[in-house]
Order: structure tokens, then C-alpha cells, then sequence
């Protein structure tokens, strides 16, 4: 912008149109994110105990001491208040077992930051969520320690220390929905409580941070595809409702898929995005090793993003449908 | 009566500030003439107009005082009676130099008009002549030549005329005060139009953020039976031609392709009363309605003021500028012209002087792009903003032109969306320009 003295008494700023900005910013739709992990975070003290926080607290640290040490190293501008490294770390943290080490904590967060964001350029280049890309890199580090699942508080007697995904896959147990719905059940820190996420993420959408579409594309695609065999077998395969409740799924849904930076920003491809996640995650869990897959389905429909978005431009106003 | 509970409107859009009521209750002042006019000789779109008149002439008030050139441009009478101390090259508040009749005013208030026509009796063809005659522009922004609007293509046919009563901009309240002050002649103008297009059906365009405008207009239609009152949603821009068009016809205008060819037409408020006062009354147009307002000036106001006015006059006139004033616009925070120069002249379009404060442009530092989708989301054209900035930047033009670069109507919503704070219609703008020289060069080439 620049300023002229043209005329003498006033001194005006020129810029071309527009004059005014909705005042959205970067800075403030990260602080929401954070804002709106709050009940996730409260619920993850309340089911697993005050460990948790010192998880969470580590992971955010190191999530920031590496952007820090990055950007210097870099010799870039630090914007370390943007918020984006805590987020990345509050939700690297929040979906690691509740009893994970705190070193290994460290290690994921280091590895979420600079090889999932800053060697792609920094925030906005990256191609993968950075929360999930360090906890793939924990996943191949430590298979044992990220699988190992400790008992929620208040747990009753049918609750074991396996998660309801895990029950179901390898013993056929189906965990009741409503102990899902609140979280006291075996799984990762902050992925448990249904209602905690659906609080926060329900949030996001109101505001305007999160655009509904993704979160309702997976919830969509899980009823359909999690339904379809359902239907096919009840016995052998799990109800799409208890797949939407289940491991991470709606905290992917809401708070994984839902990053501006490595989703479609076309809507239509917000819609296939999110409904491929689901067609993933129930390919995952109904037919591969693991008992969980929102994880791999997260990023490898990050890895599409860039196809999606140049197959859907949305038709230009007024032209051939 | 069918029972609508979703408002009429187009995709996408923005909601800013609306920031009307700081001048929507404000009736029109006529501001007092000037001692000094700067009259410039480009105040509509399409080739400048010829001086009749030299160093040293006698105008008289109304009288024309340079003369249309080629089938797009206008006339332009003088808005004063006076002398005629230079033609010379000055800016105006679209920020270019063009040449401009200077007028020293001598006091004496004599108009000089057309004879009046009774707008029962009037037939199509004197309407556009008079219009032509009077230097009639539209004054919805781009100050097209009004004659031409009113002169249907061959082979067109027309279904409705349109008048777009939406003042979408932020701040601005002339068309509302307009419709409230005039509410009758706002009508009568748009019969004229609709009889000069040969038209059977006219409709109002109004944002349901001004009821009292819209109660006023039904009231004053119930006289018209070929005349009705759309109320549509508020939201930004609803006054682009090809989202009013969409929102009451449910048409969409095909990119290069004109409300004409959706069997459209489209006139601002003030230009139809403009049409009346050229028919009706006899008077050219040389005065401008324009909004005085913003947080950065004492006295905001709504003002009739005579063409060729220095913008320095007009502040003067609504109390002057504040101290903490940072930015001074022609036209709409949205897509209004930031001002360099306070002797710059108001202009036959001329909507809205605003007088900004830092607070209320203030804007945050640019970030990377965060591919939130939010540009593409709000683009009332369905382009991909984010992308259409890049490529400009990186002057990747032929990408540029493949995303339909040229499409863009630079309405601003991306920008002021964008929690990037990127100056993404900046860049496409940018590359538009080079789009269509690149274009301009290659039909050259092809037809050479």
C-alpha cells in the first residue's frame, strides 16, 4: 500500500478494490480449531486421567520447538502464532493410546512437523495432515506401544482393555453405542467420546472454520458403504452405526479430514473426498489387518487432493452443464 | 399471494457490513455551486465526447457543451452557467488524466432544457433520442451510454426490464433514497424504459434490507399492473447484472453474452429517474446523486451535486475529514476507485464518496494460501479464485485463460473472504489484463 501526500493536509492510502475484509484471518480460524479441541481434550482427562495432559503438553511443545528451530534454520519469518503447530500437536497427541510413552510422544511430534509440513515449504504446501503423518511414522516406529490400550476410567465390567473396533474384529464383540457416545472406552486420548468431538466439530461448522460438507460426505459414505455389508452379513460384519461411533472415525472425520490445507477445495470434491475416506476406512477395517484404518484412508485421500480438486471444477456461471 | 420462504438470490455471495444506517435516513441536500468546475470529457464508457466550446465561451447552464463521438458516448452539457477558463488534461476519480473543461461559475442560475414530452404520448424513438440528447449514462458503475441500452439488437427479443434496486455495496444509500424520496418517478422511468424496449413486464430488484423501500414501491406499483416488486436476499453482489438477472428470472447469462441475449435488460434506479428527468422534465444530466459517508468524515450525507464538482468541495461541504480518515473512495468499499487527488471532479456516475477510517479497512498480514475453499465457495461465478491468483502471479496466462481468467467481473468476494488476507481479484486482475491483450494480439494475428 502506499501512501501519497498529494494532498498536503491528509495523508491516504491507494489500493485497489475491495476496501474492506470480513476480518476472517488465518490466525483466528486456527485459535477456533484449538478452541473447539477443548472438550476432546476434557474428555480425554476425565476417561484416562491427568497423564494425558502431559502427553498433550509434550506433543504441543515439541510440535513447536521444531517449527521454531525450523524456520530459523531456514532463515524464514517465525509465525509461530498462527497457532497452526498446536494444532498439529494437540491433535497428534490426542490421537496416541493414553498410556504412550512421553519420548516417543516427542519423537512423532518432531516427525509430524518437519518431515509432514516444513519440508514441503511450511504451512499451506504440505501435502499430508502432519498430526497423521507423525502418527504413521509412530505406527511403523512403535507397532507394539500404539496398539497397547489401557482401561478408561469409570469402565464398567464389559468394557476390556481392548478397543470396540478391536473387540469386534478379533472376538466379535460389539461394544454397546451409548458408553461409545460419551467415551468410556478403550481407544486413543482424545478419539473416544463421540459427543466431546461432535460438540467441538459442530461448533467449527457453525462458525464457518469447517465447511460441512467433508465431515458429512464421511458420515454419508459410512452409513452407505459401512450399511451395505452390513446388510449383506449382520453377524460377521459391524452395524455403520457402531462404525461411526467406533476408533476414529469422527474425529478424523471432523477434525482430520476437515484440514484446509490437505483437503479438495472444490465442493464437489469435498463430497468425494469425504465419502472415499469412509470407503477406505471400511475396506480397512472389515477386511484388512488392522482393526482401524481412518488413519491410512485420511492420507491416502490426501495424496489425491491435487487429482480431485483439477477433475472437479465446479461449472463456470452461465455455462454448458 | 404464494408463500415464499426462501428469498430469491444467487449461489455464493458475501455478507459485509452493511453499515447503511448512517446515512439511510438522511434525505438529499443539493449542494450549492461550486466557484470552479473541472468538467471531464470521458464520464462514460465508450469514446470521449468533443468540445463545443473554447478558452473564453459562455455557458449557460444545461447547455451542451461537447458533443457525442461515434455510436458509444454521450454528450455533456454544462452544469453551471460561466466562462470557460481552459480545456486542459486533469484526473478524475477514476484515477486516469483526461481532458476536462474548466468552468468559472458567474452566480447566475438559468437552465437551459429540453422541451418537456408527456410520457403518455412520448413513442420509443423520442425516448432513446432524448436520452441521447441528454447525455443519459448508467450510473450503476460502469456508466455505460443509457441510448444505447434502450436500443434493441435486431432479432432480440425482450422479456422484463429489470431495475436493479439491490445498492449490494456497503455504505452506500443513494438509489435507497432515491426510491423513497422519488418513489413515483422511479416507476414512471421504468415505464419509459420498458416502452423504448417495446416491453410488457418491469420488476423492481430490492434487498429485503430495505423494507421501507420496498413498502413504499408496492404501493406506488399497484398504479402499474405491467409493474411488479421482487424482494430478494441481502448479500453481496446481488447488484451484478448476471446475479440480479439470475436471482428473478432464474436465468443464467452464458459468460461474453449480455442480459440482451437472457432477454434482459438491466437499469440502475438512478439512471431511470435520470430517463424521466430527460423526458419529462427536459433536463440534461448534469448533476450526480451520490453517498457521502464513512467513519472518516463529520458530517455524512446524501447529496445532489453538480457534475464536475472537486471532490475537495464535496468533503468540505459534509464537515471535512477527520484526522484518523486513511482512505478516500469513489464508488463502494467493494469495487469503488481509492482517491489520490481531491481536485479530482465528480462524475455523471459518481455513487458514493466514502471517507475510511484504519479500523474500518483494516486488514491483517498475508499468509500462505491455506487452501480453505473458502474463495471458491463464495465466487458468485464459480471460478477457482486461489487458483486464478496463482497463475497470474506466476504469469502462467495461457493456464490463466483455460481457468476462464476473463470471466471474472472483479467483484471483490474472494479477496474479502480470504482468511489468507491474499489480494486474490488483485492478481486476477492483473492477469486479466494480460489475458486479453494476449487475446487482443492473437485476433490481430488470426485476422491479419
Amino acid at each position: 500500500m502506499e501512501t501519497t501526500t498529494a494532498n498536503p493536509t491528509y495523508k491516504l492510502e491507494l489500493s485497489t478494490s475491495p476496501h474492506v475484509h470480513s476480518r476472517w484471518s488465518t490466525k483466528q480460524a486456527m485459535w477456533l480449531v484449538v478452541l473447539a479441541l477443548l472438550p476432546a481434550v476434557i474428555s480425554a482427562l476425565l476417561f484416562f486421567g491427568a497423564y494425558q495432559l502431559v502427553i498433550l503438553l509434550v506433543s504441543v511443545g515439541f510440535c513447536l520447538v521444531t517449527e521454531l528451530v525450523i524456520k530459523r534454520i531456514r532463515n524464514r519469518k517465525i509465525i509461530i502464532e498462527d497457532g497452526s503447530a498446536v494444532i498439529t500437536g494437540l491433535l497428534l497427541g490426542l490421537i496416541l493410546p493414553p498410556n504412550f510413552s512421553l519420548s516417543s510422544t516427542a519423537i512423532g511430534a518432531v516427525f509430524a512437523i518437519a518431515i509432514g509440513k516444513e519440508v514441503f515449504g511450511g504451512l499451506g504446501y504440505n501435502i499430508f495432515n502432519p498430526a497423521l503423518a507423525g502418527r504413521a511414522f509412530l505406527q511403523a516406529a512403535f507397532p507394539v506401544a500404539i496398539t497397547t490400550w489401557s482401561k478408561p476410567n469409570f469402565a464398567v465390567d464389559t468394557v476390556t482393555s481392548a478397543t470396540p473396533l478391536a473387540a469386534f474384529k478379533y472376538d466379535k464383540v460389539a461394544t454397546q453405542l451409548q458408553p461409545m457416545m460419551f467415551g468410556n472406552v478403550a481407544g486413543s486420548i482424545g478419539e473416544t467420546s463421540a459427543l466431546a468431538i461432535l460438540i467441538g466439530g459442530i461448533f467449527l461448522i457453525a462458525v464457518g472454520v469447517v465447511n460441512y460438507r467433508v465431515p458429512l460426505a464421511a458420515v454419508l459414505g459410512m452409513v452407505i458403504f459401512g450399511g451395505l455389508f452390513w446388510l449383506i452379513d449382520p453377524v460377521k460384519y459391524p452395524s455403520p452405526f457402531f462404525q461411526i461411533f467406533a476408533g476414529g472415525f469422527l474425529f478424523g472425520a471432523f477434525f482430520m479430514a476437515t484440514d484446509w490445507v490437505t483437503s479438495p477445495i472444490t465442493s464437489k470434491g469435498m463430497w468425494i473426498y469425504g465419502i472415499c475416506i469412509s470407503l477406505i476406512v471400511v475396506m480397512i477395517r472389515l477386511f484388512g489387518g488392522l482393526p482401524e484404518g481412518v488413519m491410512y484412508a485420511i492420507l491416502i485421500m490426501n495424496a489425491l487432493v491435487p487429482t480431485i480438486n483439477r477433475s472437479t471444477r465446479p461449472t463456470i456461471f452461465g455455462g454448458a452443464k | 399471494m404464494t408463500l415464499n420462504f426462501r428469498k430469491k438470490t444467487f449461489k455464493g455471495g458475501v455478507h459485509p457490513a452493511e453499515q447503511k444506517t448512517i446515512t439511510e435516513n438522511l434525505p438529499f441536500e443539493v449542494m450549492p455551486i461550486p466557484k470552479q468546475i473541472i468538467v471531464p470529457l470521458t464520464q462514460h464508457l465508450g469514446k470521449p465526447a468533443i468540445p463545443l466550446v473554447k478558452k473564453g465561451s459562455e455557458v449557460k447552464a444545461g447547455e451542451i457543451i461537447a458533443e457525442r463521438h461515434g455510436f458509444i458516448s454521450a454528450p455533456i452539457h454544462s452544469p453551471v452557467s460561466g466562462k470557460v477558463i481552459k480545456i486542459a488534461v486533469d484526473s478524475n476519480v477514476n484515477g486516469f488524466p483526461k481532458d476536462a473543461i474548466v468552468i468559472q461559475t458567474n452566480g447566475i442560475n438559468e437552465l437551459v432544457t429540453f422541451p418537456s414530452l408527456n410520457p403518455d404520448e412520448v413513442t420509443p424513438e423520442e425516448i432513446r433520442e432524448r436520452t441521447k440528447d441528454a447525455g443519459v449514462v448508467g450510473q450503476g458503475g460502469a456508466a455505460f451510454p443509457t441510448y444505447v441500452k434502450l436500443t434493441l439488437p435486431e432479432g432480440k427479443h425482450l422479456d422484463v426490464v429489470i431495475l436493479n434496486g439491490c445498492e449490494c455495496e456497503p455504505y452506500l444509500t443513494r438509489d435507497y433514497r432515491l426510491m423513497i424520496e422519488r418513489t413515483d418517478d422511479v416507476l414512471s422511468g421504468l415505464m419509459l424504459i420498458m416502452k423504448a424496449l417495446g416491453v410488457t413486464k418491469g420488476v423492481v430488484g430490492i434487498e429485503d434490507n430495505k423494507p421501507e423501500a420496498v413498502a413504499k414501491l408496492k404501493k406506488a406499483a399497484k398504479k402499474y399492473t405491467s409493474i411488479s416488486v421482487e424482494t430478494l436476499k441481502t448479500k453481496y453482489p446481488q447488484g451484478a447484472e448476471k446475479m440480479l438477472i439470475k436471482a428473478v428470472t432464474g436465468k443464467e447469462v452464458p459468460p461474453g453474452k449480455l442480459p440482451f441475449d437472457a432477454g434482459v435488460s438491466i437499469q440502475n434506479i438512478r439512471t431511470a429517474i435520470s430517463i424521466y428527468d430527460a423526458v419529462v422534465k427536459g433536463e440534461p444530466q448534469i448533476s450526480a446523486a451520490l453517498t457521502v459517508s464513512g467513519g472518516g468524515i463529520n458530517q455524512p450525507k446524501n447529496l445532489i451535486v453538480p457534475i464536475g464538482t472537486p471532490l475537495s468541495e464535496v468533503l468540505d461541504f459534509c464537515g471535512g475529514v477527520k484526522e484518523n480518515a486513511v482512505k478516500v473512495i469513489a464508488g463502494g468499499p467493494m469495487m469503488g476507485v481509492a482517491q489520490y487527488d481531491f481536485s479530482a471532479p465528480i462524475m455523471k456516475a459518481t455513487s458514493g464518496i466514502l471517507v475510511l477510517t484504519e479500523e474500518e479497512v483494516s486488514d491483517h498480514d498475508e499468509t500462505p494460501c491455506l487452501r480453505c475453499g473458502m474463495c471458491v465457495d463464495v465466487c458468485p461465478l464459480n471460478l477457482l479464485p486461489t487458483k486464478l491468483a496463482r497463475v497470474s502471479q506466476l504469469e502462467r496466462f495461457e493456464d490463466a485463460e483455460q481457468l476462464a481468467i476473463t470471466v471474472c467481473m472483479e467483484c471483490g468476494t474472494c479477496t474479502y473472504t480470504c482468511p489468507a488476507n491474499i489480494p486474490l481479484v488483485q492478481w486476477i486482475r492483473l492477469g486479466k489484463q494480460r489475458v486479453l491483450a494476449i487475446q487482443k494480439e492473437r485476433n490481430i494475428a488470426v485476422n491479419a
